[in-house]
């Protein structure tokens, strides 16, 4: 009995393990979740006969244990900007020159020297967006344009305001409100920061990724949010405005990178070369709200996205502030801040 | 269970004796094989991580996340003392010590109220007619077959400010303004006996499905009233459910983190964060794995004090 | 019939059990109702529509991550029992002998320790082995499921045996019964809720887990929590409720014959 137990486990441990064979023909694709347009997969499956897979990861962090534990069988994955500099320093990617491939024209010449990729030898755009806040014009009539609705919060907001559940996004957003530099290890500096988040603190509701929904049930008035998360919760509460703080606010890029090793490198990189055309491009960003750094691509798009507030920035509002990975000096001061804060 | 004919004239206390051994060794045997599946995928799967966990608490951070291979208590240390981020003074690290006490004290709370519920609960079940149980055991898990995820979503809908209990209670003219419950420890609390409730019910269920109605019976006709039954007789007689239904509610429990995150609003740190961020963006996969041991021998000591108190007073009673 | 109910009545217990129930399902309700939900939010009701059950049908993702995270959850549900059966049938019901403290601390270990080092140190583990045997798939998740199922199915399946009286199988052995025998014709039958109970609550923690699935899963291995997790921040919409509704119904029907053969059976 027990030994025919054993072995049928052992047999069908083995049938499954055959599962995702190696074959060719396929490509296996680590994205953020529910990120990915499911059309733009279906395109590039029917263009050259590739059965692709989709799993979702949810955060860089995540996605880089996996892979520096090796063998994780993907080949492609959509690291955030600090990530892709941290990746490439460990050498976990593959040098793929996509500045040398035959789309790689589309490229907006402003996403070409960035300072994770500079020149591009690694990886391409797939979007980028905006991390700053959303707030009920109804609610609060003032001036939205400052982070003080969020370290100083007017009486109206008080009680009613979630902050992402973020080391960097909180403690980046209290650097700019105090006018200090970013990846600051100065002591007292980090000191004044730590008594500003404490004192804010008190008037905060929640500290949470879910933004939309707490925005569209009513539970809070105002929300650090993404601009294309923003947009969506626009859709259902009509009244949210997205602030471009004149202290400034977080920029990034999510691009697409091929891993070390990857089973199927000619396969990712048929891929790379896909997204960089513009209409293809246009469908990541149909799918999920973001701008995505390809010229040309914006007669493909939704209209709506061409005229969203939260994506198209007034000419008076401060350049995008794209934060690089900080040592680890800095990080462990900030998980000491971050500790304090939520003790 | 009977010895081999013994063909050589001996006493019947020597048989009895070789019997008696020859019993034993084949009981030995017995449990030895029936142990062996769940010890070796426990040993490789479960043993193996811990015993890296355990090297990794001895490490050094890694650069982005991961370990350096160099010798280092600094785990330990950083987790009882803490050296002030300002003036370098050292001090007990307080931020933990509240962190670790309010997890604990949330799971305790939850594991009574748990425990409140679920006994009469699964005692009303293991007093139904015999086919109609399984039918109720099933009415208890299925709700979780759901997602925690979606079904902490759908508790939001129900004890946030403008929710069903609110507006309920408003209609009724009970309350004027809504009761803030979303977002506190209250929330917290009631969400974690909402989502370990089975973790008790099943095991008081498998325990007080055999219960000797005789014994009650007699009780009864010694003129014993129903509380007496209950604390005298239904309890005593429950207390292996009641172990292992605590067990599997205050452990995990305690390092819980989707439910308090959701609910709780996420501005405090339970255990499981804390432990958790340091495999992400704190980058210090030592010291969470040093605080994850910690936790473990905190648990690992008080469970094998109660399994060898429950195992005597099961053996005196 | 009557008498029976009477002796074990406790004033005030079939309240509270119809309370729970009435509670567990309150959510459930809630999360049927808005999967109707003609809005995008799961949230905030707007009117009636049946939108998210076609979306969801059309979801390959999600559909798949279903069928994985059914497969997943049988299959160590299954095995995690019958290896938690055997371990709680040496751990109890006998003198402490050497090494059973150890055993049942071995046993209960995955509980233990909180998920996320788990996670870790198995996708380290896995690594390793992947490296060495080239072996990839998905029998690495239902591993290390089946590893942290066995402790749940086990503590019900041990409160059943403990002060089991052994009354009946040293019957059975005094009738010279073989001890196989003994085991499927007196123990196993007497045993039957425990293992009911221990398989359900090891189903629910295979279907409900994130973490560990999360850092062991490969590629094509994305279950429906992993699915949902990375959902959350671009919003969760209705389609999710659909899916869980879905299931919900299926399971209920499902059930629901098991039950109506049963009883005629008996009957």
């Amino acid at each position: 009995m027990k030994t025919k137990i054993i072995s049928t486990g052992l047999a069908l441990g083995l049938a499954m393990s055959g599962s995702v064979a190696l074959a060719e023909g396929t490509l296996n694709i680590y994205n953020w979740g529910n990120y990915t347009s499911p059309e733009l997969i279906t395109k590039f499956e029917e263009a050259f006969d590739i059965k692709v897979t989709i799993d979702g990861y949810d955060s860089n962090e995540t996605m880089l244990a996996k892979v520096k534990q090796g063998n994780t069988g993907y080949d492609i994955v959509v690291p955030g900007d600090y990530m892709i500099s941290i990746m490439i320093e460990q050498g976990l990617l593959e040098k793929i020159d996509p500045n040398t491939m035959e789309n790689f024209g589309n490229v907006d010449p402003k996403w070409v020297d960035v300072y994770w990729d500079p020149g591009r030898s690694y990886s391409v755009p797939w979007q980028w967006g905006t991390t700053s806040f959303v707030v009920d014009s109804e609610v609060y009539k003032g001036d939205i344009n400052t982070l003080a609705l969020i370290f100083d919060a007017p009486p109206e907001l008080k009680g009613r305001i979630n902050m992402l559940n973020d080391m960097n996004d909180v403690i980046n957003a209290g650097l700019r409100y105090l006018g200090y530099d970013r990846c600051n290890s100065n002591r007292e500096e980090l000191k004044a920061l730590t008594e500003l988040l404490i004192r804010a603190k008190a008037d905060w509701r929640t500290m949470d990724y879910s933004t939309i929904e707490k925005l569209t049930s009513g539970d809070v008035d105002l929300s650090q949010n993404w601009n294309g998360a923003s947009m969506r919760a626009r859709a259902q509460r009509p009244s949210l405005v997205y602030a471009y703080p004149k202290e400034g606010f977080t920029g990034w890029m999510d691009n697409v990178a091929v891993l070390k090793g990857a089973p199927n490198l000619e396969n990712a990189k048929l891929f790379v070369n896909f997204i960089m055309d513009p209409e293809n491009a246009a469908l990541i960003s149909n799918f999920a709200s973001y701008a995505n750094g390809i010229t040309g691509s914006a007669p493909f798009m939704k209209p709506e996205l061409g005229s969203a507030p939260e994506i198209v920035m007034p000419a008076d509002a401060p350049a995008p502030d794209f934060v690089p990975p900080c040592n680890q000096e800095v990080v462990d001061f900030y998980n000491k801040i971050w500790t304090k804060l939520k003790q | 269970m009977v010895a081999p004919a013994d063909i050589s004239p001996t006493s019947d206390s020597q048989k009895l004796a070789r019997a008696r051994q020859i019993d034993a060794r084949r009981k030995r045997n017995t449990r030895l094989y029936l142990l062996l599946p769940g010890l070796v995928i426990i040993g490789l799967f479960g043993l193996m991580p811990l015993s890296i966990t355990l090297v990794y608490s001895f490490l050094k951070p890694g650069s982005y996340g991961g370990v350096e291979w160099v010798f280092s208590l600094d785990a330990y240390v950083q987790f009882f003392v803490e050296r002030d981020i300002f003036d370098d003074t050292l001090s007990p690290n307080w931020a933990y010590i509240s962190i670790f006490s309010r997890s604990i004290g949330l799971s305790f709370g939850a594991t009574l109220g748990a425990l409140i519920l679920g006994f009469p609960t699964a005692y009303y079940i293991a007093s139904k007619p015999a086919h109609q149980r399984n039918f109720w055991l099933f009415l208890i898990t299925l709700p979780f077959w759901t997602n925690l995820l979606i079904r902490t979503y759908a508790m939001l809908i129900i004890i946030r400010d403008q929710g069903v209990i609110n507006l309920a209670l408003m209609n009724a003219g009970i309350i004027d303004k809504p009761i803030s419950i979303l977002y506190t420890d209250t929330a917290v609390f009631i969400g974690l006996i909402y989502s370990y409730l089975p973790f008790m019910v099943l095991p008081l269920y498998a325990s007080l499905e055999k219960l000797d109605l005789r014994l009650i019976e007699a009780a009864y006709d010694l003129y014993a009233s129903r509380f007496k039954v209950l604390t005298k007789i239904i309890l005593p007689l429950a207390k292996p459910g009641i172990v292992a239904g605590c067990i599997l509610v205050f452990i995990p429990g305690l390092g819980a983190y989707i439910t308090p995150e959701l609910l709780g609003g996420g501005k405090k740190l339970m255990i499981g964060n804390l432990i958790a961020i340091q495999f992400g963006s704190s980058r210090n996969w030592p010291f969470g794995s040093a605080a994850a041991l910690i936790l473990m021998a905190v648990v690992m000591l008080a469970l094998l004090l109660y399994v060898r108190h429950g195992a005597k007073g099961a053996r005196h009673g | 019939m009557a008498k029976r109910f009477d002796l074990r009545r406790q004033t005030g217990f079939s309240e509270i059990a119809w309370f729970c129930l009435f509670a567990l399902y309150a959510p459930i309700l809630m999360l049927v109702v808005f999967s109707f939900n003609d809005n995008r939010s799961v949230v905030k009701w707007t009117e009636f529509s049946l939108r998210w059950y076609y979306e969801a049908f059309d979801n390959d993702g999600i559909r798949a991550a279903t069928a994985i995270s059914l497969k997943l959850a049988f299959v160590s549900a299954f095995f995690g029992t019958i290896f938690a059966t055997m371990a709680a049938l040496a751990t109890t019901r006998t003198k402490p002998y050497k090494g059973m403290y150890l055993a049942y601390a071995v046993i209960n270990q995955p509980l233990m320790i909180p998920e996320i080092v788990t996670a870790i140190a198995s996708l380290s583990l896995f690594a390793l082995i992947k490296q060495l045997t080239g072996v990839t798939g998905i029998g690495y998740l239902m591993l290390a499921h089946t590893v942290f199922t066995i402790p749940f199915a086990y503590m019900p399946i041990r409160a059943r045996l403990e002060d089991m009286t052994l009354t009946l199988e040293q019957a059975a052995a005094d009738l010279y019964a073989p001890p196989t025998k003994v085991f499927w014709k007196v123990t196993f039958p007497l045993l039957i809720p425990g293992i009911v109970a221990g398989a359900m609550l090891a189903f629910v923690v295979s279907l409900d887990d994130v973490i560990i699935t999360l850092m062991v899963a490969g590629p094509g291995e994305t279950t429906l929590p992993i699915f949902i997790l990375g959902a959350i921040r671009r919003g969760i919409t209705p389609e999710i409720n659909a899916v869980s509704t879905i299931l919900l119904v299926a399971s209920i029907v499902f059930v629901a014959i098991f039950f109506l053969v049963q009883k005629k059976r008996t009957k």
